[in-house]
C-alpha cells in the first residue's frame, strides 16, 4: 500500500498526516519554512511562488484560528483564497462529501485546505480529487493536524537545535488530540529520543507505547528534566463527565504551573497549540512567562504552511 | 410420469456429516437425492460431469441480509438469492433488522413466500426477540415460529435491560427456541474500530474487548440460569473464543459462529481509512483472528458465517467513521472457507463441514422435517448440492459478484487476495439454481 501522500518519486503531493513520511521531507519543509520567516518582516509580504493558482479552504468544522493562518499564509505566496464555510452551507443540504468535492473540483481549484470532524476524512478526499489538485489536511477529526505538527518542531528546532537529545512532555488530552498524534509523529522521524505522553488515564491510554512515546500517568515523572512542554487544550465538553470531574480537578492535578514546570530544565520551553484555557491547563503566568512561546509558534505557523504550499504546488502527481 | 432426474458423474463427493470422502456419482430425481455411489451404467434427463470437482452438500450460511424488505436499494430478494446459488449457498439465516423489522408473522410469511417463488436457496428467517428491536417487549415467539422463523434475535441491536433479556430466555426456553445473539455491551460497544494500537493511532474510537467478554459472560450465565439453547454470532476475540469454550465444555447448550472477515483480516488491514473494512463487530488484531481460527478448526466456533451485508457504493465512500459497517460475503464464502482450510492444513471434509453440517446443527430442530438433511448429502433426502472446482483461482474484481452490494474487504485492489475455488453449479431441492 504506498503512502497517498506521495507520489511515485516519493515527494510530497498531498499532506494528510505526518506518519509515514521521510526525515528528509520534514527537514525539506522545516528549511523552506526558514526562508519564508523573513517574507512576514518586510513590508511587501508577497512573494510570488502560487500566483493564478486557487486554493479553497474547506472547513466542514469551524475554526476561524486555522482558517484564517492558512488564508495568510496563501495569500503571502499570491495565490487566489475562497472560503468555503461549508459546515453551515452544502452538507446541511444533505449534499454527500463527494458531490461537494466534484463541484469544488469544476470551479478549478487547485489546493483543498480540509478541516473535518471524521478522522481520515482528508484521504478520501485526496483520493476522489483531480490529479491535479494537492490536498493538505488542516485537521481531521482525532487523527492529524499536521501543519501543527510541523510548526511545533519549527519552533523546537528555532529554540532547542538538534532533535537528538531532547526530551519532550506532551502533556493533557491526549487520547482526543490530533495536534499530540502529528507531534509523535514528528519527534520519532526526526529522531527525538524521548517523548513522554503525560496525563490521567482516561486521556491518556496505555495504547500510546504503540507510538512510540512512554506513556506517564503522573506529572513529576512526565516533566522531569525535558526540554520541551507542549500543553494541549482541555476541550470544554470533557471537564466533566466520564473523562474527569471537573476542570478544577485537573487543574489541581494536571495544570502546568510555575512551581511543576520547575521539575524541567531550567531552559524548558512552554508550547501549546491554542487557544489556551487558562487555570484549566495552564496557569496565566506560566503562559505568559518567560519560557513561553505559545506566541512564536502562531507566527512560525504562517511560514510552516507557506513551505507546505508552495513544495506541494511544485509536485506533480 | 416420473419427476425429472439428473446424473452428476465422477465427482469426489464430500459429506462432512458423515464422513463420506470418495469418488461417486449422485443420482437427484425431482427434490431428492436418490442414490449415492458408483451408478455408471444410471440414466437421466441430464448428466452433469463433474470430474475434478468435489460434489458437496448445498452451503448453509448463517447470517445473510438480502436487502428485503426495506433496503431494496441495497439489495433485492432476487440479486441477493442469486448471489447465494452462485456462491454455492443453498439454505441462509436471515437476521430480523430489515425495515419494518421482522417481528409479526405477516412479514415473516411474506418474505417466504417471495423467496421460496424465486428457487434460489432456502431462507430461513430469525424473528426479532423484542418488538421493533426497542428492547421493551417480547415479540409473539409462537407465532413466528409457526411462520417460519428458526431462532429469535436483536440483529445488531445491544440488549442493555438484563431483566428483559433473563425474562426473554425464560420464555423461549419454555418453547425450546433458539435465542440468537451478537455478544455485545450497549454502551461499550459504539465505537468505529477495535480498540488498540491501529484504533489510536488513526484516532477511530475504540471497541474494547470487555464489550465483547462483558455481554458474553452476562448471556451465558443467564443461559445458565434459564436452560435456553443460545446461539452467539460472529465472535470477535480470544478472549471470547475461551469463554465459549469453556461455556460448553461446561455442557450448556450454546454453539457459536464466527464471520469470514475476522477469520481473514485484523484492523492493520484498514490501512489508510479504507471504509470497506468498517464492519461489526470491528477487525480485532492478530492473536485474536489467530484464537478465532483455532477455535473454527476445533469446533468451538460451529460454523463460518458470510455476514453477507449489501452496501449501496455512496454509503462507503465517506469517511470511515461515517460508512454504513458490513459487507457483501455470500459469494466469497466457500473460497474463504477454503483459504482457511489451507491455511490451517486442514482435510477438505473438517474444513467443508464449518459451512455444512456445523451450521446445520446450530439450525437443529428448528429445521423441522430438514433437519435431517440440509447440510448434509444423504440418499432420500433434500437435493441441495454444490459442485465446485478446487482448482482454479480467482480475484474479487470489479464486476465479478451477482450481489448489488459490492463493498468487500477481500476486493483485489484492497489485498491483492487470490480466492481458492470456483462454484460450477448449484441445485437447490433438484432445482439447478445456478450454473457457472
Amino acid at each position: 500500500m504506498r503512502n497517498p501522500q506521495l507520489n511515485a518519486h516519493g515527494e510530497l503531493i498531498h499532506l494528510l498526516s505526518i506518519e509515514g513520511l521521510p526525515q528528509p521531507v520534514l527537514t525539506h519543509i522545516l528549511d523552506t519554512a526558514s526562508s519564508f520567516v523573513s517574507v512576514s518582516d518586510r513590508d511587501v509580504k508577497k512573494v510570488p511562488l502560487l500566483r493564478g493558482k486557487s486554493v479553497f479552504n474547506l472547513f466542514f468544522e469551524n475554526s476561524t484560528r486555522t482558517r484564517t493562518t492558512f488564508e495568510i499564509a496563501a495569500k503571502r505566496l499570491s495565490a487566489d483564497v475562497i472560503n468555503l464555510d461549508i459546515a453551515r452551507s452544502s452538507t446541511a443540504k444533505g449534499e454527500s462529501l463527494l458531490d461537494t468535492l466534484a463541484n469544488l473540483s469544476a470551479m478549478h481549484a487547485d489546493m483543498f485546505v480540509v478541516r473535518h470532524s471524521e478522522s481520515g476524512a482528508p484521504y478520501l478526499i485526496a483520493q476522489h480529487t483531480a490529479p491535479h489538485v494537492h490536498v493538505v489536511n488542516a485537521g481531521d477529526g482525532r487523527h492529524a493536524h499536521p501543519t501543527q505538527g510541523l510548526l511545533d518542531m519549527y519552533t523546537i528546532r528555532h529554540y532547542k537545535g538538534d532533535f537528538t537529545r531532547l526530551s519532550v512532555a506532551i502533556v493533557g488530552d491526549i487520547v482526543h488530540s490530533r495536534v499530540a498524534r502529528s507531534d509523535i509523529h514528528a519527534l520519532t522521524t526526526l529522531g527525538v529520543p524521548d517523548i513522554r505522553a503525560v496525563g490521567p488515564r482516561t486521556l491518556v491510554p496505555g495504547d500510546l507505547a504503540g507510538m512510540g512515546v512512554r506513556v506517564c500517568h503522573t506529572l513529576e515523572e512526565g516533566l522531569r528534566d525535558v526540554d520541551v512542554v507542549i500543553t494541549l487544550r482541555l476541550q470544554n465538553e470533557r471537564m466533566s463527565g466520564a473523562l474527569l470531574p471537573s476542570a478544577g480537578e485537573y487543574y489541581k492535578h494536571w495544570g502546568l504551573t510555575r512551581e511543576r514546570l520547575a521539575l524541567a530544565r531550567p531552559d524548558a520551553i512552554v508550547m501549546h497549540p491554542g487557544p489556551i484555557n487558562r487555570g484549566v491547563e495552564i496557569a496565566s503566568d506560566v503562559a505568559d512567562g518567560t519560557t513561553s512561546v505559545i506566541l512564536p509558534q502562531v507566527t512560525f505557523g504562517i511560514a510552516v504552511r507557506m513551505a507546505v504550499m508552495s513544495i506541494l504546488a511544485g509536485n506533480e502527481a | 410420469m416420473s419427476a425429472s432426474t439428473v446424473l452428476i458423474r465422477h465427482g469426489r463427493v464430500i459429506d462432512p456429516a458423515s464422513g463420506r470422502d470418495e469418488r461417486a456419482d449422485l443420482l437427484l430425481q425431482g427434490e431428492r437425492i436418490v442414490r449415492i455411489g458408483a451408478l455408471g451404467d444410471a440414466s437421466a434427463d441430464r448428466v452433469v460431469d463433474a470430474s475434478g470437482c468435489i460434489v458437496m452438500p448445498g452451503l448453509v450460511d448463517l447470517c445473510a441480509r438480502l436487502g428485503e424488505p426495506g433496503g431494496e436499494h441495497k439489495g433485492l430478494l432476487e440479486s441477493e438469492l442469486g448471489a447465494a446459488a452462485a456462491g454455492g449457498v443453498t439454505s441462509l439465516v436471515c437476521p430480523p433488522d430489515t425495515d419494518p423489522v421482522l417481528d409479526e408473522p405477516g412479514l415473516v410469511d411474506m418474505l417466504k413466500f417471495r423467496a421460496r417463488r424465486l428457487s434460489r436457496a432456502r431462507l430461513f428467517p430469525l424473528g426479532a426477540l423484542t418488538r421493533g428491536l426497542q428492547g421493551q417487549a417480547l415479540t409473539e415467539m409462537a407465532e413466528l415460529r409457526e411462520s417460519g422463523c428458526v431462532g429469535f434475535s436483536q440483529a445488531e441491536v445491544a440488549l442493555a435491560d438484563t431483566n428483559l433479556l433473563l425474562r426473554a430466555f425464560q420464555y423461549a426456553a419454555g418453547f425450546g427456541y433458539t435465542v440468537w445473539l451478537r455478544p455485545q455491551d450497549a454502551f461499550l460497544g459504539t465505537g468505529m474500530a477495535a480498540s488498540g494500537a491501529l484504533a489510536t493511532r488513526l484516532g477511530l474510537t475504540g471497541v474494547p474487548v470487555v464489550a465483547e467478554t462483558i455481554a458474553l459472560h452476562t448471556l451465558i450465565e443467564l443461559a445458565r440460569a434459564t436452560g435456553v439453547r443460545l446461539h452467539l454470532a460472529r465472535l470477535s476475540s480470544a478472549a471470547g473464543v475461551a469463554l465459549v469454550r469453556a461455556a460448553k465444555a461446561e455442557g450448556l447448550p450454546i454453539t457459536a459462529d464466527v464471520s469470514i472477515h475476522s477469520l481473514h483480516l485484523t484492523d492493520v488491514d484498514i490501512g489508510f481509512f479504507n471504509a470497506a473494512l468498517r464492519l461489526t463487530p470491528p477487525l480485532r488484531q492478530q492473536a485474536d483472528r489467530d484464537a478465532l481460527r483455532a477455535g473454527l478448526a476445533d469446533g468451538t466456533l460451529d460454523a463460518l458465517v458470510s455476514d453477507h451485508t449489501p452496501i449501496s457504493r455512496h454509503a462507503k465512500d465517506v469517511p470511515f467513521g461515517e460508512a454504513e459497517p458490513g459487507a457483501t460475503g455470500l459469494e466469497l464464502l466457500l473460497s474463504l472457507a477454503l483459504k482457511w482450510g489451507q491455511d490451517t492444513g486442514l482435510a477438505l471434509p473438517q474444513t467443508l463441514r464449518a459451512v455444512t453440517s456445523g451450521p446445520a446443527a446450530v439450525l437443529g430442530e428448528s429445521l423441522g422435517g430438514l433437519a435431517a438433511s440440509v447440510g448434509r448429502l444423504v440418499e432420500g433426502g433434500v437435493a441441495d448440492v454444490c459442485v465446485f472446482d478446487p482448482t482454479p483461482t480467482w480475484a474479487l474484481t470489479p464486476g465479478a459478484l451477482r450481489s448489488q452490494g459490492t463493498a468487500s474487504p477481500f476486493a483485489f485492489d484492497i489485498t491483492g487476495m487470490a480466492l481458492p475455488g470456483r462454484v460450477r453449479a448449484t441445485w437447490v431441492a433438484g432445482t439447478l439454481a445456478y450454473e457457472a
